[in-house]
């Protein structure tokens, strides 16, 4: 019988199944950071159990952790304790964790695939609902809550109902100053936050096919946006050639092993799909957020839609509630528009390729004035390879901020905030209220958006700059 | 963990779509290790104006907030991150249960760890229930799991949907950790096959 991706992961993980109850699904992989995991380390000492299997969860700090060089002791007294609980919890718990000092440190959701950890067919948990990022190597990964990580870290399990599958085809190719990031804004934009709620999204098709891994990453990403609490995507050559050679990738013949396995997981032929939703990658132009959350987004050369022009009145006092945040009108041009802030970074866009995006466009050139620009790169590797590249320098020529890698801006956690009533263009992925400070305003984009806004100080179709 | 059966309460009420895990605690608090407190500071940034006072145009504020115990949400409710700070605060305030059109799905499973009934209802019920609010502040309503049903206190009664090994864990208090370890052996038995 004809099986998807998510099928073919999902059946070889089920470890046992009583009627009427969910699944006891194995975990291959469980990534832990600070925020989401003392109160489940202190649940299993409370109940005097081990993690099972240490060699199965990797952790790292990157929510609260400064982007400036951490050679001082943290400032924030919480976030400093909440660092040190992780470092006693894993050195306790015999968990590998890539600290404070460790070169390999960074954004969980980027050290995962960067260290190669990450890999296809596996079933992949955090506490952190961008955990859907590692189904761009075809993997079934998903966010959980705190209770849940303690689980994994009991059982090496969880508790799961099947969820549905919905394919996204996108096919065509994308014009020139579009990106991977405005093929997932439209796909939310499209189907709201709440579209893929209950689904399993499966990204199909030429667009996708043509992507490479990291602008793969970035899609799988932002499912969890439109209420998918997964994305995944086929693996491929392109997969496979990323996964090559890194640290925790199989080698020898493990690895050959490995490849045969990854190659039977592409969804076969025939195999169907409870839901999908059709892309024209070509139609699309570069995105970006007007609203309050990630679902209302438009094409740059777009206005701001009037609530008066919606039907349903619940959706009108929301885009009403949305525009008074911030601080907008209706039919009013987002390009043009001001901004105080452009942040590069997050576990969205913040792997080399996207800085190699935007240092393509600063090179030479400067930011405008008055424009605080923070690049904040995903991981202290990403960071070294960038420095290699000489993308620091032009970054810092051009009057940006070059940054340590963490979460920074994306959840402001760690000092790296808006002030009330600020915009910002960000490369992050949630555009909420108060999310990247409290009254701050984002503009969600893509880096190539970003950076083209970085050099005039006002929102702009970075394909007229190109 | 914590158990449901019934609930007898007042209901407050937020007619908004799509609140996120931001709102219902914002971040500047996940900075904690452990689950105290949280309470206080839920739905913070509409609760506390920039002086830090409470904002008295927010409901959570009002008289009409105090004991309530269901919280009437406007459509998905719960979108965002994973955090399970977000029903750590909602049941440190004192809710017990939350009613919506719908939930997204990682908010829904830590609601349900920890005792927060997500109740889902259709569009003509939310909008009888959030009329209610609006001409009856002080009504109580009736949630009875066992029954799976929500009462008006006009007596209209709906059932709402419920999946069935979540409700024998609240109605048992079913310790889930404990449920998992007890398959001990086919989880070794799966190691052994793939590993």
């Amino acid at each position: 019988m004809s099986r998807t991706l998510f099928e073919k992961i999902w059946d070889a993980h089920v470890v046992t199944q009583e009627p009427d109850s969910p699944a006891v699904l194995y975990i291959d992989l469980h990534l832990v950071h600070e925020v989401t995991s003392p109160q489940a380390f202190t649940g299993l000492r409370s109940r005097g159990l081990k993690v099972r299997r240490p060699e199965r969860t990797v952790a790292t700090m990157d929510h609260g952790i400064p982007t400036t060089p951490l050679d001082v002791p943290i400032a924030d007294q919480l976030a400093a304790h909440q660092i040190k609980t992780l470092e006693t919890n894993t050195s306790e718990f015999g968990v590998r964790l890539y600290g404070m000092h460790s070169e390999h440190r960074g954004i969980v959701h980027v050290i995962g695939p960067e260290l190669g950890f990450t890999q296809p067919g596996m079933t992949i948990v955090c506490g952190d609902s961008h955990t859907s990022t590692h189904g761009a190597f075809g993997a079934l990964a998903f966010g959980i809550g705190t209770s849940e990580v303690e689980m994994v870290l009991a059982t090496q399990c969880l508790l799961q109902r099947k969820p549905k599958t919905c394919e996204v085809r996108v096919d065509g190719q994308l014009a020139a100053g579009v990106s991977s990031k405005d093929i997932i804004l439209a796909l939310i934009a499209k189907i709201g936050v709440g579209g893929g709620t209950g689904y399993v999204f499966e990204y199909t098709g030429s667009a996708i096919r043509g992507l490479t891994m990291e602008q793969r990453m970035t899609i799988c990403n932002m499912s969890i946006e439109g209420g998918a609490r997964a994305g995944m995507i086929a693996p491929d050559d392109a997969t496979i050639e990323y996964v090559a050679g890194r640290e925790f990738a199989p080698k020898g013949a493990a690895w050959d092993a490995a490849i045969a396995r990854w190659r039977g997981l592409p969804s076969d032929d025939g195999a169907t799909y409870d839901s999908s939703i059709v892309l024209d990658a070509a139609a699309l132009e570069p995105m970006i957020t007007y609203g309050t959350n990630p679902g209302m987004g438009m094409r740059i050369t777009e206005r701001v839609p009037d609530p008066a022009n919606l039907g349903d009145a619940n959706q009108k006092l929301a885009l009403e509630k949305a525009l008074n945040y911030m601080d907008l009108r209706p039919g009013q041009p987002l390009l043009g528009k001001k901004v105080d802030v452009v942040f590069i970074g997050s576990c969205t866009n913040s792997r080399i390729s996207d800085l190699r995006l935007a240092a393509g466009l600063l090179k030479g050139r400067k930011v405008a004035d008055g424009l605080r620009v923070m690049v904040v790169p995903g991981s202290q590797d990403v960071k070294k390879q960038a420095e290699q590249e000489g993308l620091d320098t032009v970054f810092k020529e051009a009057g940006a901020e070059w940054r340590e890698a963490g979460c920074s801006m994306c959840i402001a956690m760690n000092g790296d905030q808006l002030q009330p009533g600020q915009y910002a263009v960000s490369t992050s992925n949630r555009n909420f209220e108060g999310r990247q400070g409290k009254g701050g305003r984002t503009f969600l984009a893509s880096p190539l958006t970003a950076a083209a806004t970085a050099l005039t100080g006002t929102i702009t179709d970075v394909r007229t700059l190109i | 963990m914590a158990q449901f059966t019934t609930l007898s309460a007042r209901q407050v009420a937020l007619p908004i779509n799509d609140i996120d895990t931001d709102q219902i605690i914002p971040a500047q608090f996940l900075k904690v290790t452990d689950k105290n407190g949280l309470g206080q500071v839920v739905f913070h940034s509409w609760r506390f104006l920039e002086d830090g006072s409470p904002n008295p145009d927010f409901v959570l504020n009002q008289p009409v907030a105090q004991g309530a115990q269901i919280l009437l949400a406007g459509d998905n409710f719960g979108c965002g991150s994973s955090r399970e700070h977000a029903p750590w605060a909602l049941t440190g305030f004192g809710f017990r249960a939350v009613i919506s059109t719908s939930f997204a799905d990682i908010f829904r499973n830590n609601a349900l760890k920890n005792g927060l009934l997500p109740v889902v209802v259709d569009a003509p019920t939310h909008q009888m229930l959030f009329d209610l609010a609006e001409e009856a502040p002080q009504a109580t309503l009736n949630i009875d799991l066992p029954s799976q049903t929500l009462t008006l206190p006009g007596g209209e009664t709906v059932s709402f949907p419920i999946d069935g090994f979540n409700k024998a864990c609240l109605l048992n208090g079913t310790d889930e950790i404990g449920y998992v370890l007890g398959f001990e052996a086919q989880i070794k038995a799966f190691e052994a096959r793939n590993f």
